[in-house]
């Protein structure tokens, strides 16, 4: 029986790294600029944390196929080193694997988080809100009309509380249900929750992000490959939470351009 | 004791012989009620109907493709009639109108249909999908009224929800997986009617007598107008709304 | 040690049935109550998450009867987007609360740690009581939601604010479900509260003599250690819960923001945060994840050094681990925000305790795999179920590495890839350690033997079966598939649909597994065979020491003095393989803990 079961764990073990190795579920393809240091990231700790399993499993295994018969006169023995040999390990070890993966990781969390949108940055504000994503580009004025939540009518697709009578800003705002992007073009995405907590995330684009109802966080990032991807919300926001998402199409600068006319005309 | 056995059936053959002759007076006097009918009008051009953008669920823009949504809250035909303008008459006292018809709001195509709802206090209807993709049915009414608000989802599949209100008011209905879905269940008391796409309405089984009618639209207001309503005969009120 | 100014009230046995089996203080009883408790809800929990499978694998198909569980859920036996998370939420709520925490921690560790310490009895007989009560009632009024009409929250276990404070108009359940949530979960925490001081006290003063702290087993530390963290995490989740519980009836505040919109109306509120209940969620969140499987730990040792026939390499070293471990749970919790909207800087300052709580987990790892080395090891259901602790914390465990960085965080959070990792680790490893602590203690519990060969096979299909559901769980949430997902309606996930299938058939035959152990334990508890003595096993602790099944004051007339360690296994020159802890054989060769 014991040496079934250590057959069982290195088979199970095997086949659990296959999929990965095989890449059968790769992770989507990345298409942003700060994406490959996560992408390395994630490399690097699935080569230690694989690793640690595969060799974890394997001792296992073999221990329980070893010691499991002893036979009558067996004396028990000790493991070379002893405790304090193992504590040493796991502190070196793990704790240099720990300390590596950590201070790299720095690097990518930074490339995300701790640097500034530059200045030419393209603003785009999304909004959340139960259960679809819509977006609102300045318009040629480059400014964004304030928030009126008494003003917002999803039954006459005023989606996110224009005035359009009184704020001459709004005027121009262009509200999409889709977020169409130049190729190659930083955008500084303005993040707002209409109601409870949702979340941003683009597999491709490396991005996850929560909205915070009540209080507007920002994200930067630069899509560097023509398409049409998805968002999805992340967050558990209510009953339709599995069907809320929206397109985005990342496109040339001709194509945007054309985009956004054809999207102004339309308001 | 067999006197009193006596007086018991006579008794109840009196109260049935009553009952039966109401029920056949009410149907005599069926024959002898009037209705009103009309047009409502929207002056001038009808206000632009933005276009949907259904993208974030590809079964409802699959639907849409050949022939776009647009918004319903004004919905005028050809001749300037306008559809969706629920007409009732203020101050009803008399009893409530039996349902000849099951009212049915329908979920089609991602949109809602049809977009208004008319119906009496306390008459059922039903909520049914016809599409492939889930809907929510969030009616939201005024907590004051009695009314109680309902959240309810329907995947394809699933049977209709039977519903009624209890309180006369306009309700917003809406669909929160798909936001651009809102209709209106128009509760009302007494006979009613809703205009169709050339703003034709009729308003059948008033008795004879002197009525106001009210129109209301979602979002042109509502207008009055008195009527006098003859036996078997038809009484007309038109209105003519001006879009804001 | 001998302190009797300490020692519970001695209390006689009881000789109604309603103080003997219900209403009882004896401390066996409680312990056996829990284990029923667990039991039920742990079978409640599996039958709703065999539901959710069958929806996730094959969400056209209508589940036949399903209409009779929910009218509005599940109209016409289809079931609704509401109705699946409402019962992703209860399949959550019940097995972390009702059964990852009652079974390892409430029901073994009120059985056995007064015996394994010497105690007749807990400290506050009467508080262990109401412990018990409090938290049955607890479960009562979280399975009420179910009959509410709009039926329980679908908020899920974590019930994040605002969805969770703002009222029905967020969706079914989430008024007077909500509502039932936190009552029952404050209710909950009081139990354990209770329960915690009591633990706390018997490690601490009522010990019997000779029992120094170091002579304590393992088990009997991971529960002391657990129950620290129980007296300071649900004392965190408690006010969390009343205040959520306010928003809705008092109309406060707390966790409702300025603005928040719905249907076109605008909603009352102001101010409040979410991140707010994140933080005080997650404080209490993350020690109960080792709330859930620091008793494992402790009685995975306590199995696997009974079956090898050797103490540890280091009692210390497991000992000061777990309370490592204890403690930087309390560091860590932040983990579950990197992505929340909280200051990017407090991601890294979250993520590298996060990191360094991987060294404690794997220095037990190893000290179990080095023990393992030059043992005996006896091959039995409940050692079966030890070792595949030990291969399922591992496998849990290393996906901890991903989740742990921020940078990677971006990633995989809220991706079914975070469903493996806590399922495997927490979930399944704690339910590991639940039947080796049932396989290994069911004599002493009932006086009879569980059967061998159903225990083998029901370890099999687990330990395969478990496997084949958790581990694609880590493929999915690497293509990015998004977790409390009723359906796969996203473009990019549709070609992921056949990996759920294979889950849910899994699932199903995992969950029948589950079906064989209930048998087994009903039948066994029964028409079982008689423990041939009081130590089946050949242990060395405490437990074994007494009658089979201990009597109302856990050693009768004759309290129990110790003189040696707790796991005196193949000492050399003895007369035999073990030396219990009550023996009075003199041993030589070895260096005892003072």
């Amino acid at each position: 029986m014991a040496k079934i079961f250590a057959v069982t764990i290195i088979l199970i073990a095997i086949a659990s790294a296959i999929p990965i190795v095989m890449h059968m579920w790769p992770m989507p393809q990345d298409i942003s600029t700060h994406g490959y240091l996560i992408d390395e990231q994630y490399t690097d700790t699935m080569w230690e944390a694989g690793l640690s399993f595969l060799a974890s499993q394997f001792l296992l295994a073999f221990f329980i196929w070893k010691f499991s018969s002893p036979k009558p006169g067996d004396k028990i023995k000790s493991f070379p080193g002893g405790a304090k040999g193992l504590v040493i390990a796991a502190f070196l070890l793990v704790g240099t694997e720990c300390l590596a993966l950590g201070v790299f990781g720095v690097k990518a969390w930074a490339s995300v988080y701790f640097t500034a949108p530059s200045a030419n940055a393209m603003p785009i504000q999304v909004q959340a809100g139960q259960f679809a994503f819509y977006f609102r580009y300045p318009g040629p004025d480059g400014t964004f009309g304030p928030l009126h939540p008494d003003k917002i009518s999803e039954a006459n697709a005023n989606f996110f509380g224009l005035d359009t009578t009184n704020d001459p800003d709004s005027k121009d705002d262009i509200v999409t249900a889709e977020m169409a992007i130049p190729v190659n073009r930083e955008i500084h995405l303005l993040m707002h929750s209409k109601d409870v907590g949702h979340s941003f995330y683009v597999p491709e684009l490396r991005v996850q992000q929560d909205f915070v109802p009540g209080l507007d966080v920002t994200l930067h990032f630069t899509a560097t490959k023509i398409g049409k991807y998805e968002i999805v919300c992340t967050q558990l926001c209510g009953l339709g939470h599995y069907n809320m998402k929206a397109y985005l199409e990342v496109m040339s600068q001709e194509d945007y351009d054309a985009w956004i006319k054809q999207q102004a005309a339309l308001q | 004791m067999r006197n009193r056995h006596n007086l018991a059936v006579v008794l109840s053959a009196v109260v049935l012989v009553g009952c039966a002759a109401l029920i056949l007076s009410q149907g005599v006097n069926a024959a002898g009620e009037g209705k009103i009918t009309g047009t409502v009008k929207l002056d001038g051009p009808a206000p632009h109907m933005k276009g949907i953008d259904m993208s974030k669920d590809p079964y409802c823009s699959k639907a849409h493709a050949s022939d776009p949504a647009h918004y319903e809250t004004y919905v005028a035909g050809a001749n300037g009639g306008l559809a969706n303008v629920v007409l009732y008459i203020d101050g009803w006292t008399g009893a409530a109108q039996a349902s000849n018809a099951v009212l049915v709001f329908d979920q089609r195509n991602c949109m809602y249909t049809p977009h208004v709802l008319a119906m009496d206090t306390g008459e059922s209807f039903k909520v049914q999908t016809s599409d492939q993709t889930a809907h929510n049915i969030h009616p939201n009414p005024n907590p004051m009224t009695g009314n109680i608000p309902w959240n309810q989802s329907q995947p394809p599949g699933s049977p209709p929800v039977e519903k009624s209100w209890k309180a006369t008011e306009f309700i917003p209905v809406k669909c929160n997986i798909h936001p651009w879905m809102n209709g209106w269940f128009a509760v009302v008391k007494g006979p009613y009617a809703t205009s169709d796409e050339n703003g034709n309405f009729t308003i059948n089984n008033v008795p004879p007598g002197n009525y106001t009618v009210t129109a209301w639209h979602e979002a042109a207001g509502t207008q009055t107008q008195k009527v006098t309503v003859a036996a078997g005969a038809a009484a007309s009120a038109n209105f003519t709304f001006k879009a804001k | 040690m001998h302190d009797m100014s300490t020692h519970a009230v001695p209390h006689g046995a009881p000789t109604s049935f309603i103080r003997k089996h219900v209403f009882s203080i004896d401390h066996k009883v409680i312990g056996k109550q829990y284990y029923a408790l667990a039991l039920l809800a742990a079978l409640i929990g599996m039958v709703l998450s065999w539901i959710m499978r069958l929806h996730l694998g094959y969400g056209s198909l209508a589940i036949p009867g399903l209409h009779l569980l929910s009218k509005n859920g599940a109209p016409g036996d289809v079931m609704t987007p509401e109705y699946y998370l409402q019962l992703m939420t209860m399949h959550g709520t019940i097995m972390v609360f009702f059964v990852l925490t009652t079974a390892p921690f409430a029901a073994f560790g009120n059985f056995f740690l007064p015996i394994q310490t010497g105690a007749e009895d807990m400290p506050f007989p009467h508080f262990n009581m109401m412990s018990f009560w409090v938290t049955f009632t607890a479960f009562l009024v979280l399975v009420a939601s179910f009959f509410t009409g709009t039926g329980p929250t679908l908020g899920g276990w974590t019930q994040y604010a605002p969805l969770s404070a703002i009222g029905d108009v967020g969706g079914p359940g989430e008024g007077l479900g909500v509502v039932l949530w936190a009552a029952s979960i404050a209710i909950f925490c009081i139990g354990q509260l209770l329960g915690s001081l009591n633990f706390i006290t018997t490690t601490l003063d009522m010990r019997c003599k000779g029992m120094s702290l170091m002579r304590l087993p393992l088990t009997a530390w991971a529960w002391f250690i657990t129950s620290i963290m129980g007296l300071t995490a649900f004392a965190v989740l408690m006010p969390a819960c009343l205040l959520l519980i306010l928003d809705h009836v008092a109309g406060t505040s707390f966790f409702r923001p300025s603005n928040a919109v719905i249907n076109d109306q605008v909603l009352p509120g102001s101010g409040g945060s979410t991140l707010l209940w994140q933080h005080l969620f997650w404080f209490f969140g993350h020690p109960e994840v080792y709330i859930a499987i620091v008793p494992g730990l402790g009685i995975v040792s306590h199995v696997l050094i009974t079956n090898m026939r050797r103490p540890m390499l280091s009692h210390r070293v497991l000992i000061y681990s777990m309370g490592a471990l204890a403690l930087l749970s309390y560091m860590v919790y932040g983990h579950h925000m990197f992505v929340s909207g909280m200051n990017p800087v407090s991601s890294l300052a979250f993520s590298f305790p996060t990191l360094v709580i991987t060294i404690p987990s794997t220095i037990v790892v190893l000290i179990w795999l080095g023990s393992l080395y030059g043992s005996r090891l006896r091959i039995n259901s409940a050692s079966l179920f030890a070792l595949g602790f030990i291969s399922m914390f591992i496998s849990g465990g290393v996906s901890g590495f991903f989740l742990a960085q921020p940078s990677i965080d971006i990633m995989l959070h809220a991706t079914y890839f975070v469903v493996g990792h806590f399922h495997l680790v927490m979930g399944v490893a704690a339910m590991f350690g639940i039947f080796a602590g049932t396989y290994f203690w069911f004599p002493k519990m009932t006086g009879r033997m569980m059967n061998e060969t159903l225990g083998k096979v029901h370890f099999w299909m687990s330990f395969v079966g478990a496997y084949c559901i958790f581990m694609p769980f880590h493929y999915l949430g690497i293509a990015g598939n998004v977790r409390r997902y009723q359906a796969f309606t996203d473009d990019y996930l549709i070609p992921l649909i056949p990996v759920h299938k294979f889950i849910t058939i899994a699932a199903l035959f995992t969950g029948f597994a589950q079906l064989i152990f209930v048998y087994n334990l009903i039948h066994s508890r029964f028409w079982g065979k008689v423990a041939p003595n009081d130590n089946p096993w050949e242990g060395t602790s405490l437990e074994w020491s007494t009658a089979t099944p201990p009597p109302h004051n856990n050693f009768g007339d004759k309290m129990p003095v110790v003189y040696h360690d707790p796991y005196q296994y193949s000492v050399e020159g003895a007369s035999t393989d073990y030396v219990m802890q009550t023996s009075t054989e003199q041993l030589k060769n070895t260096d005892e803990e003072k």
